[in-house]
């Protein structure tokens, strides 16, 4: 049983992983095309790093995610303080269902809902380009928020509320509680809040592709790149990507067993 | 009795107005599209065009319900399994299942393209062993193949995360009572991984009846989707705007449908998504 | 000196969705006393120490502090302190960070702050632990810096809202004492909220009884024990035989049948009351020598005496004795004029004091009564 288990899970990670390979593998090709392996180069590589619109797209897709992440988190934290503190249950259940919507509905109708939303308004306005960097923020921070506010509310609901009495109890105002006490306690669900925000913010491509005009993030100039014919640029640029966001993921783990390991000491 | 709120409702309201200009406003902008001609009158007219478009959301929703089957079939044993391994292991093969879901999915649906083309890896081994090559890519079952791909991990994870929280007494309670391995699995905890396996399905089917993309690169222009029509039109400038909305909105509201009977199964009052 | 109020609460009454949790309190608080406010869950008691720390304002009534009415004052301008009943102490702060919190709002200088954690910490036998996680501590260390951090603020008055309920029993007998002893070092006056009646009798100056949102009885331990003012407060502390009696002049009672002798006057004549005696005080002897006779029902060994069930005439008395009985067994009680207890009759008439559903786990189910 055991090792039928120990089968079973090799056989899916080698299906999730057979692709990545083939990839990692052709982007050192070096002829063009992706099948054939004429012989081991790093021409690709060296070819993205000359790359200008790809060095501009990279630079978009940092900006847009860092002040996503940044906006919704701290828009998103309030709201999850604000909406718990609602009195009535009709009201929180009507926000927590209005937040549901951009998480529920799909990419592709969330990304033209507010690519209309933009040009109605542009037009209202007279703007000539009603696309660009602000509406691809706002799409994202749109995107975000749910994520931030469903990270944050369950240690919310799991903090004492007794902490931010004591802390007043000992002369705190209230809002010195809150930052004193409230929020050192949540701070790991803000801080996963920032991370997902961060991440699919970067990772997006349905919802930039509807709202960001000329001001195109990595996703969309990869998405250009496969609509010409197939060759190994596209592969060597996942795969720093892909090893960018392995070396990520392989850190963030072993800071999370360090402080774990810290915790256990009991 | 005057309860001192500490954490005081107002804070809530930036995001209140966010989401009702960025949430709630983009959506009837969608239905007053959907619902007007270029002029701005009222016409039914773009609804009416979905008959047009049958065969698309036809295709979608079959191309989805078996993307979804598959991945399910596929990733509950696997949520199974891991939880029956070393913590540490498990652990380690979450990471690396969720490794690929941090990947952008264009990329991961790319590189199967060199994997299936018809000069590809596939086909190349085929020929080496002196088989004949077989029509793999611009297919249904590439569509399909990419679906489960890009969107196995939604499933692995949710259910994954459920599994491991059930409580190992109530296993032994169970054995305690009589069941074996495998009614242990039927009684116990197929119905307490269900919440897992229904937000696994809504987090696999969603996209992938909504997706322009996969269809786009592995179905070649043969398979005509209801998120390529949708994109299609976008594309083609403002004049088609009406229509594309009107296709969204029955989209949206297929998803709705969708949800709203998968969710009957379950009676979760927060209504938020296990991730 | 004269001893002077410290707190006083005034006509308060508070509810929650329609629902009275206070109605129309009145106590008044002595500087330096150790004050319990002692009843079942839901009486009121953690509501009256949230008035006073500041958590929740009256519908009706003031908070008096000092003489001065604090009204619209917010908690963390009050001199007073709480310690919490699951400690509520800050996780992300070490042992010393967490006694030095409220010293640091106040922005007391850190050479300051130090003697002060210092001398809290060896006043609660923690010296040694400032460095320490606070999920690294047991739970009765837990309490002592609970304890550290709220005194280390010199709080006029120290709210405890059943600070040992989650203790063990060892513990919990440990900790009651030495909060006396800081109580009584400190000079502070003390403000302790319990639902265990024998935590509340043996550490307070003074006792208040709580059910329903009113004050049911306030006195010294020995008072409320002795004299309880109705059927609820005889139950409540203590195990209590309580029947109905017809009071036919004073010093004078009858009884299950027979005519008492006993201390208490000033009722009318004929007056119908309720009258209590301690199973503890009721001696059996020969069935011939008894003012009373019946049929022991069911016999308990409690280590230190026996705890026996008596039905008499379809009433059961607890009665506690050191010597052996069967069941079945006939037997008399003999009653002394100090062991019987006069009360008026009240709301709670009838409702406590008969053991005929009583079990060693159902204590509290008494108000299920068959006899009237």
């Amino acid at each position: 049983m055991k090792v039928l288990s120990r089968l079973y899970v090799a056989l899916i990670l080698l299906f999730l992983y057979a692709p990545v390979a083939v990839m990692i593998f052709f982007s050192f090709n070096s002829g063009s095309s992706v099948w054939v392996f004429s012989g081991f180069s790093l021409d690709w590589y060296n070819g993205l790093f000359h790359d200008e619109t790809l060095m501009e797209a990279l630079k978009h897709t940092v900006i847009i995610a860092f002040l996503s992440a940044i906006i919704s988190t701290v828009i998103g934290t309030a709201a999850a303080v604000g909406i718990l503190a609602f009195r009535k249950r009709v009201s929180k259940k009507m926000m927590m269902s209005a937040t549901n919507i951009p998480m529920m509905n799909a990419d592709i109708v969330t990304g033209i809902s507010l690519m209309l939303l933009f040009i109605f308004f542009g037009k209202l306005l007279g703007l000539k380009e009603s696309l660009g960097f602000i509406t691809v923020l706002i799409a994202h921070i749109t995107f975000n928020l749910p994520y931030v506010i469903l990270s944050v509310m369950p240690k919310l609901k799991q903090t004492d509320p007794n902490l931010a009495e004591a802390a007043l109890d000992l002369g705190c105002t209230p809002v010195k509680a809150f930052f004193k006490v409230v929020l050192p306690s949540i701070s790991s669900g803000i801080f996963t809040g920032a991370i997902m925000a961060f991440t699919l913010s970067l990772d997006d491509f349905v919802i930039s592709y509807f709202t960001c005009g000329h001001y195109q993030t990595l996703p969309i100039v990869i998405y250009n790149m496969t609509k010409k014919t197939v060759t190994p640029d596209v592969y060597a640029l996942s795969t720093l990507i892909f090893i960018v966001v392995f070396v990520l993921l392989v850190l963030y783990n072993v800071i999370q067993n360090k402080s774990d390991k810290r915790r256990g000491v009991r | 009795m005057k309860r001192k709120s500490f954490g005081s409702r107002l804070v809530a309201s930036p995001y209140i107005v966010w989401a009702a200009i960025f949430i709630i406003v983009p959506l009837l902008i969608m239905v007053y599209f959907a619902f007007t001609d270029q002029s701005g009158s009222f016409t039914l007219a773009n609804i009416s065009m979905i008959g047009k478009y049958k065969k698309a959301f036809g295709l979608s929703i079959l191309y989805a319900a078996c993307a979804t089957v598959i991945t399910l079939l596929l990733a509950y044993p696997m949520a199974y399994c891991m939880t029956k391994m070393k913590i540490s292991s498990q652990r380690m093969i979450l990471v690396i299942v969720m490794l690929p879901m941090w990947m952008n999915f264009l990329i991961r649906t790319y590189s199967w393209i060199t994997i299936l083309a018809n000069t590809g890896l596939i086909n190349t081994f085929l020929q080496k062993i002196g088989l004949n090559p077989v029509q793999l890519i611009n297919t249904p079952g590439a569509v399909i193949l990419g679906m489960v791909y890009d969107f196995i991990p939604y499933m692995i994870l949710p259910i994954y995360t459920v599994m491991s929280k059930i409580d190992n007494s109530l296993l032994e309670a169970a054995s305690d009572l009589g069941s074996n391995s495998f009614s242990k699995l039927r009684r116990v905890i197929l119905p307490l991984s269900l919440p897992g396996v229904i937000s696994g399905i809504t987090m696999v089917f969603v996209p992938s009846v909504s997706t322009f993309y996969i269809s786009q690169k592995l179905g070649g222009n043969k398979t005509l989707l209801i998120g390529d029509a949708i994109e299609f039109l976008f594309n083609h400038g403002p004049d088609y705007y009406n229509v594309a909305s009107a296709l969204s909105l029955v989209l949206m509201a297929m998803i709705l449908i969708c949800m709203a009977i998968m969710n009957r199964f379950t009676d979760s009052d927060e209504g938020g998504v296990i991730i | 000196m004269e001893k002077h109020n410290i707190v006083e609460l005034k006509d308060i009454s508070v509810s929650f969705d329609g629902e009275k949790v206070l109605d129309g309190l009145n106590l008044s608080i002595e500087d330096r006393e150790f004050i319990t406010l002692l009843g079942p869950s839901g009486c009121g008691k953690t509501t009256t120490l949230r008035l006073i720390a500041g958590f929740l304002e009256p519908d009706e009534g003031t908070v008096i502090f000092e003489g001065k009415n604090l009204n619209g004052v917010p908690a963390y301008k009050r001199q007073v302190n709480t310690i919490f009943q699951r400690y509520a102490l800050f996780p992300h702060l070490n042992v010393y960070e967490n006694v030095a919190f409220g010293l640091r709002v106040k922005k007391m200088k850190e050479k300051e702050i130090k003697e002060k954690v210092t001398e809290m910490l060896s006043l609660v036998n923690l010296s040694g632990f400032e460095k320490r996680n606070i999920d690294t501590l047991s739970g009765g260390q837990q309490q002592r810096v609970a304890i550290a951090r709220a005194i280390a603020n010199r709080p006029k008055v120290l709210l405890l809202d059943e600070p040992l309920a989650a203790l063990d029993l060892k513990l919990r007998k440990d900790m009651q004492k030495e909060l006396r002893k800081i109580q009584r070092q400190l000079g502070i006056t003390f403000i302790f909220v319990t639902h265990d009646q024998e935590e509340a009798l043996t550490m307070s100056d003074r006792v208040v009884v709580m059910d329903g949102g009113k004050i049911q009885q306030v006195g010294s331990p020995q008072d409320i024990y002795n004299e309880p003012q109705n059927a609820f407060v005889a139950d409540f502390i203590g195990e209590s035989n309580i029947v109905d009696g017809i009071m036919l002049k004073d010093r004078y009672v009858e009884f299950s049948g027979h005519r008492f002798d006993c201390l208490d006057a000033g009722f009318d004549t004929n007056e119908a009351v309720d009258v209590v005696v301690r199973p503890e005080d009721v001696d059996i002897v020969e069935p011939q020598n008894g003012m009373l006779t019946g049929t022991v029902t069911s016999v308990a060994f409690l280590g230190v005496h026996y705890e026996i069930i008596v039905d008499i005439g379809g009433f059961k008395w607890m009665i506690q004795t050191t010597d052996e009985h069967r069941v079945d067994e006939k037997v008399g009680l003999f009653i002394e004029p100090d062991a019987i207890h006069i009360m008026k009759k009240s709301k709670y008439s009838g409702l406590y004091g008969d053991y005929s559903s009583y079990s060693e786990e159902h204590e509290h189910l008494s108000d299920v009564c068959e006899e009237e």
